[in-house]
């Protein structure tokens, strides 16, 4: 059984002007070890699927399905139990930064929280714990005493890291952990990421690095609009990807030449009915127009979400 | 830190040097000669001579261009010599002095009674929000901003002292007489802070940075209590501070209805006397009492927040 099972979950928000199905049965296996980057257009809902593994979903949020974690429902756990998974068995590295540290506790002070609640460790030996993350991650020691809003973009993203590091987790998510780093700091982060692996740590790696998640990656989930459309060994789908989304947001990346999907995301208040890609994908049929597609093994361990490829 | 408190305190020196300038231009646009004012309080209505009156002119220094009258009358007002009551005849530094102490009194008890309502149930209306306690402490708390505090001293002088005759009627002195009127101006403050800072920690709890606080496995009070409270406070600082000049404001009604010897009741008083020193006097005194408040508001928020203590930009 695999360390961590998602089956058929689903998220929505019911807002006044509409439900947002942000995501719609998404079934994912991580094997206990196992390095996955989940890849996808902005808001197709990774952030969301991360959070929602670890229950930091915003209020309002609806959850239904299954999240096993070493057999056990995470959706059924107790608060408390929850907080015995956060932190020593799950870590999340949040997107943004910006926004993901206390503005008024220094980066010193919430990394040292983090080894403090994780490892028991208190004053001088905590102290040095901290330094040593703020070293590996490459930050300057005078950013353990400066406030978040001191530091650069680069250098909370680090910071961030940092945390999730102190942590030391069986499963790290990392939500975007290279955006906004310039490529020798992106090098140094992916060989960090690399390096803590190493370990034993799982990986469950959200991201628009495409480089990186090549370089990290055993497996890869992509996903759009609120469901994975593909899934299987990152050197398959990086060398052929089945799905027409796939194969669009390879080649739109700028290692590519930038060519971009034609068209727009669809509104998750307003799904098109079939395939939700149908209006943009060059190779959609009459069947994809009203029928939804759908996640099938083309071949031993490769899912796809296609009518066009599943034949 | 230093260099923030320097910065306000300059700021503060300005402002009240603007109040002071328009304070005394207001008193020379009132309708009626300052000269004339002052001869009839000295002598009595139409009972003075000429002579008299320009004794009187010269004495004021009514005879001196406008800006000469005011670096004199600030010179005046920078020794504490903010003249004399036309009703009383003594000092009107002497007369405010006199009136604070009742006046603080209120101000401290009833904010004292906002704070103690106003904290506690706001947390735990945050804490469990929509709660039974919650929809009390809501509901409540809407009544207690909707009535009018005039209204509720009246109510409960009738509930408590005439009826009941547990408490006096009006007056000051002891803690007896003091209990009323906090609690008329406090409730209503109380009621508006309750609900602030409930919104303002439900607010907070929605913020990325408390939930990596939860992401590190720490528990629902650790993180309310370091990562919640002290950045909900922020904004609750503001409002409070406003709330306490507010408060300082409706002392003036309060003290009318309990008739309570303090600022508001002497600023009352000299309106209906026509006292024009006392009433300039009193409106420089709390001109000063609200930078003062807005000082420690301002303290108070740097001390709270790096980002307004080491200034807004990155390094
Ligand atoms: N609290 C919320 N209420 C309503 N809708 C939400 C909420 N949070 C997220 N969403 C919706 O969920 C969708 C997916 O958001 P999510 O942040 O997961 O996208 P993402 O794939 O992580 O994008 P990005 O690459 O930009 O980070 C978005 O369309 C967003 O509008
Ligand atoms: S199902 Fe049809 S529309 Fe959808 S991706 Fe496949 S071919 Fe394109
Ligand atoms: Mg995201």
């Amino acid at each position: 059984m695999a360390l961590l099972s998602i089956r058929n979950l689903e998220v929505y928000f019911p807002l006044p002007d509409g439900t947002v199905h942000v995501l719609d049965s998404i079934d994912l296996d991580l094997e206990d070890e196992e390095k996955l980057a989940l890849i996808g257009e902005t808001g197709s809902g990774k952030t969301v699927l991360g959070r929602a593994i670890v229950r930091l979903l915003p209020p309002g949020a609806h959850i239904h399905g299954e999240i096993l974690y070493n057999k056990r429902n995470l959706l059924d756990l107790a608060p408390a139990e929850m907080r015995q998974i956060r932190g020593r068995e799950i870590a999340i590295i949040l997107q943004n930064p910006a926004s993901s540290m206390n503005p008024v506790l220094t980066v010193g002070n919430q990394i040292k929280e983090a080894v403090q609640v994780r490892w028991g460790l208190t004053g001088r030996p905590a102290y040095r714990q901290v330094i040593n993350l703020l070293e590996r991650v490459g930050l300057p020691l005078r950013a353990a005493v400066g406030y978040p809003h001191q530091l650069s973009g680069g250098m909370r993203q680090r910071a961030l890291v940092a945390l999730g590091l102190a942590l030391h987790p069986r499963l790290l998510i990392a939500d975007e952990p290279t955006k906004g780093l310039d490529s020798p700091l992106r090098a140094q982060i992916v060989r960090l990421l690399k390096d803590v692996l190493e370990d034993g740590m799982s990986l469950f790696l959200i991201t628009h690095d495409l480089p990186a998640a090549r370089e990290l990656a055993e497996t890869v989930a992509v996903m759009y609009a609120g469901q994975i459309v593909e899934y299987g060994r990152a050197d398959r789908i990086f060398a052929q990807p089945r799905h027409p989304y796939t194969l669009g947001l390879l080649a739109s990346h700028p290692s590519r030449g930038l060519k971009a999907i034609p068209g727009i995301a669809p509104s998750l208040t307003n799904l098109p009915v079939g395939c939700r890609f149908h209006p943009r994908c060059a190779d959609a049929r009459e069947i994809c127009r009203y029928k939804a597609p759908p996640f099938l093994e083309i071949t031993k361990g490769h899912k796809v979400r296609c009518h066009h490829c599943s034949r | 830190m230093l260099n923030y408190v320097a910065r306000r305190l300059l700021l503060l020196v300005f402002i009240l040097f603007g109040v002071a300038l328009i304070t005394f231009l207001l008193m020379h646009v009132v309708p009626g000669d300052h000269a004339q004012l002052v001869a009839t309080y000295r002598y009595g209505f139409d009972d003075f001579s000429t002579d008299e009156l320009k004794a009187v002119q010269e004495d004021i220094g009514a005879d001196q261009p406008l800006h000469r009258q005011f670096i004199l009358w600030l010179n005046h007002v920078l020794r504490g010599d903010l003249g004399y009551s036309f009703i009383s005849g003594r000092p009107v530094t002497a007369e405010i002095l006199a009136r604070v102490p009742a006046t603080l009194e209120l101000a401290t008890f009833s904010f004292l009674i906002t704070v103690l309502i106003a904290f506690p149930l706001g947390i735990v209306s945050a804490r469990r929000p929509y709660s039974w306690l919650d929809n009390i402490a809501m509901v409540s708390s809407l009544i207690g901003v909707a009535i009018p505090n005039f209204w509720l001293g009246l109510l409960l002088i009738l509930v408590f002292s005439l009826t009941l005759g547990l408490l006096p009627v009006a007056g000051s002195g002891d803690l007896a007489h003091l209990i009323l009127p906090s609690i008329t101006l406090g409730s209503g403050m109380a009621a508006v802070s309750t609900r602030l800072i409930r919104a303002s920690l439900l607010d907070v709890l929605e913020q990325d940075y408390i939930a990596t606080a939860r992401s590190k496995g720490l528990g629902e009070g650790v993180v309310f209590r370091r990562h919640a409270l002290r950045n909900a406070l922020i904004p609750v600082v503001t409002v409070l501070g406003l709330q306490l000049n507010h408060l300082i404001g409706g002392t003036v009604i309060i003290e009318t209805v309990f008739a309570r010897p303090g600022v508001g009741k002497l600023i009352v008083d000299a309106i209906q006397a026509r006292d024009m020193p006392v009433l300039q006097g009193c409106v420089l005194f709390l001109a000063l009492t609200f930078s003062m408040i807005n000082l420690l508001v301002d303290i108070s928020y740097a001390f709270l927040d790096p980002r307004i203590r080491y200034g807004g930009g990155q390094r």
